[in-house]
């Protein structure tokens, strides 16, 4: 084999691809991030539609496949086939442009995402501030497909979500601040911008930086929280295609694959928020208690989960089955569910393998870190009614942003006096 | 800008008014297929930025020419058209118009009759409230509590379909009295609902009344005074949440309702979070008179002697009950015959959305979809 493709298989090698000028294993990530993505977004489409309808006392998709599963596959289909209308006078090419620039600006954070110490596509110095500049990029999409549309509703949408950034965007950034700040308090006393370094500094300073000078860590992070939900335009934030005001806002115009494309860079930028909170609060792709619950046995406990959870979702699989296998009419939904399930504890049983389980911990943690986070998105939707456009400017710069300050300031002075 | 305190001004579409900027302002045309209209309202918004400086609604999408056809129709047969007016308080519409003919006819419906008539009223008052609460917790934002009340709704439509076979459009009542005698376990089945809805209106509470964003969203939207509610002949609920104590239930009582014992819940501000607490208040109001009319249920027939072939003297009457919804009334002229010479609806949805305008102006487009939700209009019964 060429030595670009065994170079990096070793052991020793403690670089992401896109820092060792690996083209060939950079392309591999890419593809493997950029999949796991989609793949994930088109289960979340169906956990969103399966959890929203479990807490509203409905069953939510069950027709397409066993429990719905097959629902995503169905859409999609619809979604591709649908006639692809663009609206008279709209200004065609922006128009086109638009959803594809979202994609572009969400998908290229994933470039510093780090999934585990190797584990990222590449790793700059400036990652984090690479990750905020792109991920605002986003707006520009919005903004864009609102005005191309040549509909007031959805030029309202992006007015909407272009005021909604610019006041997000700043409590956001000063929560990010604090926390880079903190990364400057390890052994080596200098910070960092580097995603891979931010998590290598809460594990050099032995705490995940959501705990550090309790509760300024918190705060920050809660700051941060809020205002990533505002940057999704997720509920109670959801102002740009709030659906009962706006129709569907910026999208109002768009059909067929162009607005699954909307759909894919919403629910990619879900997870590429998460993914930011994650690696600068919650410790990255850290297990939980690292430096607390240390010792070849926690290690091989907690190195267990990868195989247990597969094995949890085939038991699930499996009791649907036994259900399901009681009624004539499902028997070949029942034969395809028990598939899954086959399928599921394969892939269990080859993450007990001890290579393999090692291999990803890491990604393991990190990816069930996100699913919490998606599933708060979920829940808070079920919740919350909407904001009103001036009531979401007020928490923004009155509320956000004061505190934003406040912890910024007050970590800082921590940090002098215990760092 | 319009003071929103001197009354009613007609949005003229083309009239330039200096704003911020001097730009121009942004025509915004809201319906008919708008996901919050309720039904097929449509409003033209007269925007700038987001704020409102003015609104028209145009109805009439859902014009069938009721009144038009009553002049068709025998007295009898009219009947269950008035529940296609308010569909989602038929009960009432069927209350007010059979009550009505009775006046006319000068019969009086016996006691026991009159006590179904109320707990079916008062019951179909409740899934009234709770389709509105649910749709318009849905109009601000909040999903969950649509479902909520959709399924309690269930239980009350159970009911109704049990004694006259219909959910909706029951045509539960007949001029004199009542068709259908209750079945066995009606009471039980009643009181089994007083005693499930009661946790489920505080689950409701829970969900909203102190939610944050629910109060930001509400409290100070869609104000309008006591004297502007009564210029514009706004009823019901809107009227009384400006603190204007006026229930025909108590002021004018028909059916059986001077037998019982309610209060009348009034607001104080006539914002749209005092409407809401009024309508929470009122489902729990009309709990108690259903518990009183079940427990107090006279025995005895439910149908008045009334001729086979209804012709009512010459002359003409009015009669309004209190829908969920406001004053409902029927004016109905007989010229002697087996059909009505004219029938004219008051319907409360109608005359309440002329608030509409006044309530929403200086207000942002979100408050538009709010006051819309709190006004609690029926296309159906707008447009007739």
């Amino acid at each position: 084999m060429p030595s670009y493709i065994t170079s990096y298989l070793e052991k020793s090698v403690q670089v992401t691809p896109g820092e060792a000028g690996n083209i060939f294993w950079a392309m591999v990530y890419i593809l493997c991030v950029f999949g796991g993505v989609s793949l994930v977004v088109v289960c979340m489409n169906w956990l969103e539609r399966k959890i929203l309808a479990h807490m509203q006392i409905r069953l939510g998709p069950m027709r397409v496949g066993p429990h719905g599963l097959l629902q995503p596959i169905a859409d999609a289909l619809k979604l591709i086939l649908k006639e692809d209308i663009i609206p008279e006078g709209a200004d065609v090419l922006v128009f086109w442009l638009a959803p594809l620039i979202i994609l572009l600006a969400v998908f290229s954070v994933y470039c510093v995402i780090p999934f585990g110490p190797t584990h990222a596509i590449t790793d700059m110095n400036i990652g984090l501030l690479f990750m905020l500049g792109v991920s605002s990029l986003g707006v520009l999409g919005i903004v864009m497909a609102g005005w191309a549309s040549n509909s007031h509703y959805p030029l309202i949408g992006a007015l909407r979500s272009s005021a909604q950034m610019v006041s997000y965007e700043v409590a956001m950034g000063l929560a990010v601040v604090s926390a880079v700040l903190m990364t400057s308090l390890n052994a080596q006393g200098t910070g960092t911008l580097s995603m891979i370094g931010i998590v290598q500094a809460q594990q050099a300073q032995h705490t995940w930086f959501l705990f550090k000078f309790f509760p300024l860590g918190v705060v920050a992070f809660v700051v941060f929280a809020i205002a990533m939900i505002a940057e999704t335009n997720r509920a109670p934030f959801d102002l740009p295609e709030a659906e009962s005001e706006l129709t569907a806002g910026f999208h109002t115009e768009y059909s067929g694959l162009r607005w699954s494309l909307f759909m894919l860079g919403e629910y990619a930028a879900m997870i590429a928020v998460s993914s930011i909170a994650i690696t600068l609060w919650l410790g990255g792709w850290m297990r939980p208690f690292p430096h607390l619950l240390t010792g070849p046995i926690w290690d091989l406990a907690f190195s267990l989960f990868p195989a247990l959870t597969f094995f949890g979702l085939a038991a699930l699989a499996l009791y649907a089955v036994g259900r399901m296998w009681k009624v004539p009419y499902f028997r070949a939904q029942a034969i395809g569910l028990a598939g899954l399930a086959a399928v599921f504890g394969l892939i269990g049983f080859v993450l007990l393998l001890p290579p393999v389980r090692t291999g990803v911990q890491d990604v393991y943690w990190f990816v069930a870190k996100i699913a919490v986070f998606l599933y708060l998105f979920i829940w808070y939707r079920a919740t919350f009614p909407r904001y009103r456009f001036d009531q979401l400017m007020r928490v923004g710069w009155k509320v956000l942003l004061p505190i934003g300050l406040i912890v910024l300031v007050l970590t800082a002075i921590a940090g002098v006096i215990f760092g | 800008m319009n003071d929103p305190t001197s009354g009613v001004t007609h949005l003229d579409i083309d009239a330039k008014e200096s704003t911020f900027l001097d730009s121009s302002e942004l025509i915004l045309n809201m319906g008919p297929q708008h996901p919050a209209t309720h039904g097929v309202l449509r409003v033209i918004l007269k925007l700038d930025g987001e704020k409102v400086l003015g609104l028209e609604c145009v109805i009439g999408y859902l014009h069938r020419g009721v009144e038009k056809i009553a002049e068709n129709r025998t007295y009898a047969m009219f009947n269950p058209y008035v529940d296609r007016m308010d569909y989602v308080a038929a009960v009432s519409n069927g209350l007010g118009y059979c009550e009505a003919v009775e006046k006319l006819l000068n019969v009086e419906a016996p006691p026991r009759a009159k006590y179904i008539r109320v707990i079916l009223t008062e019951l179909n008052r409740i899934a009234s409230h709770q389709l509105w609460l649910g749709t318009h917790a849905l109009d601000i934002g909040a999903m969950t509590p649509l479902f909520y009340t959709f399924r309690d709704r269930e239980e009350i439509l159970k009911i109704f379909e049990k004694y006259c076979g219909a959910r909706l459009t029951t045509h539960a009542f007949r001029i004199g009295g009542c068709l259908y005698e209750t079945y066995d376990g009606f009471e039980q089945d009643v009181r089994n609902f007083l005693d499930f809805f009661t946790p489920k209106i505080d689950e409701y509470e829970e969900l909203l009344t102190t939610n944050r964003i629910w109060v930001q969203r509400t409290r100070d939207v869609g104000v309008i005074s006591g004297k502007d509610c009564i210029a514009l002949g706004v009823t019901g609920p809107v009227l009384r949440a400006s603190g204007v104590k006026w229930d025909l239930r108590k002021a004018q009582p028909y059916a059986a309702y001077k037998d019982f014992d309610f209060e009348i819940p009034v607001g104080t501000k006539g914002d749209t979070y005092d409407r809401y607490l009024v309508r929470m208040a009122e489902m729990r109001q009309s709990m108690r008179i259903i518990r009183q009319a079940v427990d107090g249920l006279p025995s005895g027939p439910i149908m008045a002697k009334v001729p086979k072939v209804l012709k009512p003297p010459v002359g003409e009457i009015y009669h309004s009950i209190e829908a969920p919804k406001g004053e409902l009334g029927y004016f109905i002229v007989s010229d002697g015959s087996t059909q009505p010479y004219r029938v004219r609806v008051r319907p409360p949805s109608f005359v309440n959305l002329q608030a509409l305008d006044l309530m929403c102006k200086g207000q942002l487009v979100a408050d538009v979809v709010a006051v819309i939700g709190t006004l609690d209009i029926v296309l159906g019964e707008v447009d007739r």
